[in-house]
């Protein structure tokens, strides 16, 4: 597993240019071009297990979810940053892209060091070093685990079993 | 203890007595905002809107706005599917391309309610806390299940309040005083927060306010608001809106905040958003002299009559140097309309701009103005992101309508203060 490390205030044009965001919507179409301005190495590079350790304020700006939904499609873990910015917190959530907001964490982190997730227990292990985070309330987990939010609304449409929010 | 208008409005809004920061509650917009991005929306869920329709013909508002007149076919097709649903799940609220930027076109429209919830399939949704309203952006994916169900989850946001003192002092603008608190605050310095702005207000217009709120986003906010008043009560009566048909909402004095910050309008100087963040702010003097290929002057920031005014006023009877370009962006058909007749489109076409229709424009990088790796733009827009304008190696600066004018008369960044005199 790759940790792919980076800074603070990673916004979503880094993350996802701007000018694809009306011809680019498919997981397939976003693939090529995630981290595009970022790291032009990463959509090449990235293998599914993979995980993000990054700063402040991870995808903040535009609403455009391609960032969290290229993320997902090449198979992402979880990006684990010091902070989220709110919009890109409720799409991951929506798109059931694991995200893990501790600063501890990011901050113990040095090059090689070995990073390992449980987010059942909501503990991160840096170099061995163990650090909680807190989990989601149940009612947004709900969400998460059902596939995503339109996977959970289609089971609410459905009269199915689910979990009120 | 008091209550913060977040506080208030999302318990009225979840039926629920009284709410505290962090908990979740289960609530029903008035509308939801789509635009261009409604394509993709619609696709998601095609067989669920087969079987089930949309919740509420008033529930969506649709704007075609990011990408019009259409760049390509893929931007046509996206305007066809969207122009279909329309008629197929008869929506209320449609305005076709050149009816203006979405967010303006709400204000335009009076969909935009003090007292009201409305989430938007755009980060700049948060624009409309400039006339009370509590509004945030949300993904396409949440955007697809309102379209179906027409509630989602909120959780209750902690409270931040700004009290501006003293009055700007110009040609400073509600654009500074914004880019001075983001600059201060950091890009991170709202995150999560509803943003509150109190103190002395009444300087600022209905249209100052929408610049303000509309960069809220840009601290990490999740919604930015002011608070409803006279100056409020006269916008809405000029656009036909009876007082009887809103409820406005305001925070408490003995509210409780997260945070409490105080500024000094009359302190504040013009300053210049630069490369690549929205807090990088500088004073205008640290940044004067520096070159720019093109000038943008409009958006749902900045492209109001009275920004385009402030600039065609810098602008009369002169030409924009030589060797760069002027692009001119008015928010709304209506905007554009008036300033056609106040000859304010005359004198900035004769001083040497391109006025381009009421949409979005370059602002996203998509067309109209994309940048060429090596150029700087000096733009009244709302973020200066690497590559937001089309090209990573291009950089982008923001700044106030009138000092974008004033540096647009010399190819470089100046202080308005040395342009105008008056």
């Amino acid at each position: 597993m790759k940790i792919w490390r980076y800074g603070d205030n990673i916004n979503t044009d880094m993350l996802f240019p701007g000018k694809y965001t009306y011809t680019c919507s498919t997981p397939e179409e976003i693939k090529p071009h995630i981290l595009e301005d970022l790291d032009p190495s990463f959509s090449k590079g990235v293998n599914e297990g993979d995980t993000i350790l990054a700063g402040k304020n991870f995808g903040c700006g535009s609403s455009r979810e391609q960032p969290v939904v290229g993320l997902k499609e090449v198979g992402i873990q979880a990006v684990v940053a010091e902070s989220f910015a709110r919009i890109f917190y409720r799409s991951a959530i929506n798109q059931g892209l694991i995200l893990i907001e501790c600063p501890e964490a990011v901050r113990a982190y040095s090059d090689g060091d070995t990073v390992e997730l449980n987010t059942e227990k909501g503990e991160i292990m840096i170099a061995g070093k163990r650090f909680y985070f807190p989990k989601l309330p149940s009612e947004i987990l709900a969400i998460r685990d059902a596939g995503g939010l339109i996977a959970y609304t289609r089971a609410k449409l459905r009269g199915k079993n689910y979990t009120d929010y | 203890m008091g209550k913060t208008f977040a506080e208030k409005i999302l318990a009225r809004k979840a039926g629920l007595k009284e709410v505290v920061p962090g908990q979740i509650v289960i609530v029903r917009p008035k509308h939801l905002l789509t635009h261009d991005n409604t394509a993709p929306i619609i696709s998601k869920i095609k067989e669920e809107l087969d079987e089930y329709g949309i919740v509420d013909k008033n529930f969506p508002v649709i704007v075609l706005d990011h990408v019009i007149p259409a760049a390509n076919e893929k931007t046509a097709l996206n305007h066809k599917k969207i122009r279909e649903f329309v008629k197929r799940q008869s929506v209320k609220n449609f305005f076709d391309i050149g009816t203006g930027i979405c967010h303006q076109v709400l204000f335009e429209k009076g969909l935009a309610l003090p007292g009201t919830l409305i989430l938007g399939s755009d980060s700049h949704t948060c624009s409309y806390g400039a006339l009370g309203v509590f509004a945030s952006g949300i993904d396409r994916t949440e955007a697809a299940s309102l379209l179906l169900t027409g509630d989602t989850w909120l959780k209750v946001p902690q409270s931040i309040k700004i009290t501006m003192k003293g009055k700007i002092k110009l040609p400073v603008s509600a654009k500074d005083v914004i880019l001075y608190i983001i600059g201060n605050l950091s890009a991170s310095g709202a995150n999560y927060c509803s943003v509150e702005f109190h103190g002395d207000l009444e300087q600022f217009s209905v249209s100052e306010r929408f610049t303000i709120a509309n960069m809220g986003v840009e601290m990490g906010a999740k919604v930015a608001v002011f608070p409803v008043d006279d100056i409020t009560l006269e916008y809405l009566k000029g656009i036909g809106i009876k007082e009887s048909s809103y409820k406005a909402v305001w925070s408490d004095k003995d509210a409780s905040y997260s945070k409490e910050l105080t500024y000094n309008l009359s302190d504040i100087p013009p300053v210049v958003a630069c490369p690549h963040s929205v807090d990088n702010v500088k004073t205008v003097n640290e940044v004067a002299g520096l070159t720019i290929d093109q000038f943008l002057i409009g958006t749902c920031t900045n492209g109001r009559l009275k920004d385009i005014e402030v600039a065609a006023e810098i602008l009369k009877g002169k030409k924009v140097a030589s060797n760069v370009r002027l692009l001119v962006l008015p928010a709304s058909k209506d905007v554009f309309e008036t300033a056609l007749k106040e000859d304010i489109i005359d004198t900035l076409s004769k001083a040497g701009a391109v006025i381009l229709p009421p949409g979005c424009g370059p602002c996203l990088g998509a067309h109209q103005g994309v940048l060429a790796p090596g150029e700087r733009c000096l733009s009244t827009a709302n973020r200066n992101f690497k590559g937001r304008m089309g090209c990573r190696e291009a950089e982008i600066y923001l700044a106030s309508p009138a000092t974008v004018a004033a540096s647009a008369l010399y190819g470089k960044i100046v202080d308005p203060r040395e342009v105008i005199v008056k």
